[in-house]
């Protein structure tokens, strides 16, 4: 089984090296078009964090809980409210003014973001305490109100003078360089991998196994369930600010269930219990969403133009996961993780097949 | 004089208006095994989750080695409909968890296998060292606790050895043979470090031929670990074979103790055995 472990890192190092370099050819090369793959890139490792996040929660620690954009929210203005320059804070405030306490904090965005994450995780702290005795679908239910509860409140009118109400929040600086980006979401997930498979890590898949049976292995449910929650939220609310550095400009509309039921996608898509799941099922979401755009355009073959309309696109898209879904019960990777030696399987599998036939 | 490890006063246990186990006491000295017998219904699992902290008893007490663990008396609606007996007895309302309880040093097997089961048997049984390591999220994340994990992996690895699954350490617990699976929850339930263990209905749907190695593996891992063992079992043949003293219970009230011999030949056994009437 250990044998191959020189060549998967060769081949794990080559990979990371193609991707780097793909980085630096978009930059280098200055095209309209790389900027449209850059984004969707860039979008793909924000939404692979939090999918990854959510994952730590819903897949190895069999909570089901469905507050993602709740936390990414918290962390997407408080990441936002600490970077917009002190200079320009007027003109974004200039309906309701700033709160004169805030306008002379300032943050660079890491440290920014991981504010943005601490705050997402003392609130999932304060929220686990009652809604961690539930389970399942009450556990979902409840964690969705929670999040709209935290939408309501960002938009709500005494929140004005910080969170800029219902205009939003703009004039966030981006990210520097296209690296940073990638660099902070591969810190986050190596993190969160780091975290599974530690003792720790056991402990949650030992809950989502069966929790009577973890308890009487001396693990304390609550403890371990406020941890995951809590670590979880901190990395989706890091996420959230990633998201808000991104899109340079949020407002509450952005961070509704829909956004929720994005993530959950994602991690249903790439296998609940995979990590390698989710960072696939990202980039197969973002892109797939980007790459069948073209049924949204008009087109000159004749039975298909009257097919070809705006919003087409979206019951293909919805078609093409229901078959997947089908066809691919527990997700692409289901719980197991990418391995190059699955990789290899799978086309000696496929020539074994071909062979015989 | 040996010591007194896990003591159960006049438990009561009351569900609705239902007696499940009406005010049991035994005791359960160092180094022995302790078997609780019955007929179905008769409470013992009830009476098993009492002391493994999964229901607070309705009334009465269960002290492991001389201190309080549990100890509740009937509060609220279920003072009034109370049919049990000592009311008032005990004052204080402890409940420890069963993850504390564990923490203690009683571990206990299930009476249907509860493995963790999509993950292997290795890690079955390591998840199990989990709760006696020191080592913090963070610690644990960043690896600094690296030595204590490793003499982790090596402990389980050794009862691995012990209870003879070591060449299916890799495969899924879920899909080894059902013998294999009620060893390698007693191996999970070892790698707590309990001073007494609980096994609930070790021998049920095993062969003879099974039934006669569980008993030999049962007293040697009692004599390598230096447990105490408490039992819950139908096969008698098994029961008689290992124990030192027996409990029987019959719709949830004891009504025999002593040693196998003296069961064997108790009247209050046989017939709530075999359902003789008794001529008054």
């Amino acid at each position: 089984m250990k044998k191959h472990t020189g060549r998967d890192l060769v081949l794990s190092l080559l990979l990371a090296a193609a991707f780097a370099a793909l980085l630096y050819y978009f930059q280098y090369d200055k095209a309209a078009s790389h900027n449209y793959a850059v984004s969707i890139l860039e979008r793909s490792a924000i939404y692979a964090v939090v999918a990854v996040s959510m994952n730590l929660l819903n897949g190895f620690t069999g909570l089901f809980s469905l507050g993602q954009a709740g936390f990414m929210a918290l962390g997407a203005y408080t990441t936002a409210i600490l970077t917009i320059p002190t200079h320009v804070r007027q003109s974004v405030y200039y309906m309701n003014g700033i709160e004169p306490w805030l306008e002379k904090i300032h943050l660079p965005m890491v440290p920014a973001m991981i504010v943005g994450g601490l705050i997402a995780a003392g609130f999932a702290a304060l929220i686990g305490i009652p809604v961690l005795r539930l389970k399942s679908d009450y556990l979902a239910i409840a964690t969705l109100g929670f999040a709209e509860i935290i939408r309501a409140l960002l938009a709500s009118r005494p929140m004005d003078r910080i969170t800029n109400g219902s205009y939003g929040l703009n004039n966030i600086p981006g990210f520097k360089s296209i690296y940073q980006v990638f660099g902070i979401a591969a810190v986050c997930i190596a993190l969160m991998v780091l975290l599974i498979n530690s003792s720790y890590g056991r402990a949650f898949k030992a809950i989502r196994e069966d929790d009577v049976a973890a308890e009487a292995m001396g693990i304390n449910l609550f403890r371990h369930k406020e941890l995951s929650f809590v670590i979880s939220s901190f990395f989706t609310g890091v996420g959230g600010g990633m998201l808000a550095v991104y899109m340079r400009s949020i407002d509450t509309k952005t961070f509704q269930v829909a956004l929720t039921y994005n993530i959950l996608l994602i991690v249903v898509l790439g296998g609940i219990g995979s990590v390698t799941g989710s960072i696939i099922g990202s980039l197969l979401i973002n892109g797939g969403q980007e790459w069948l755009r073209f049924l949204d355009e008009p087109t000159t073959v004749p039975v298909l133009s009257s097919l070809f309309k705006p919003g087409f696109r979206m019951v293909v898209y919805s078609l093409l996961l229901m078959i997947v879904v089908l066809f691919w019960r527990s997700g692409i990777m289901g719980t197991k993780e990418f391995t190059w030696d699955g990789l290899f399987g799978l086309f000696s599998r496929k020539k074994k097949k071909t062979g015989g036939a | 004089m040996s010591q007194n490890v896990l003591k159960v006063e006049d438990v009561t246990m009351q569900f609705g208006g239902v007696v499940a186990v009406n005010n049991l006491s035994m005791e359960v000295n160092e180094g022995e095994i302790v078997a609780l017998i019955g007929p179905n219904g008769a409470g013992k699992t009830t009476a098993f989750n009492v002391i493994s902290g999964v229901y607070a008893p309705t009334n009465g007490r269960v002290s492991f080695m001389d201190k309080p663990m549990v100890e509740n008396h009937p509060k609220g609606k279920m003072r009034r409909i109370y049919h049990g007996e000592k009311d008032g007895v005990y004052k204080q309302s402890i409940s420890k968890t069963p993850d504390q309880i564990t923490k203690l040093g009683i571990a206990r097997t299930f009476q249907n296998i509860r493995l963790f089961k999509s993950l292997t048997v290795f890690d079955n049984v390591l998840i199990a060292t989990h709760m006696r390591s020191k080592a913090n999220v963070f610690s644990a994340a960043f690896r600094t606790n690296a030595a204590e994990e490793k003499a982790n992996r090596q402990k389980t690895s050794r009862l691995l050895e012990m209870v003879g699954l070591s060449d299916e350490q890799g495969e899924i617990s879920t899909s080894l043979p059902y013998g294999k699976q009620r060893r390698l929850e007693i191996a999970r339930a070892l790698a707590t470090e309990p001073k007494l263990l609980l096994l609930d209905e070790p021998a049920a749907g095993m062969n003879p031929q099974e039934t006669l190695e569980l008993a030999q593996f049962i007293c040697q891992i009692k004599k390598d670990f230096q447990l105490t063992i408490l039992v819950i079992e139908h096969h008698m043949d098994f029961v008689m074979e290992i124990s030192d003293r027996i409990y029987v219970l019959d719709f949830g009230k004891l009504i025999a103790q002593g040693t196998p011999d003296e069961i064997q030949s108790n009247p209050h056994v046989i017939s709530a055995y075999l359902g003789v009437q008794d001529d008054e």
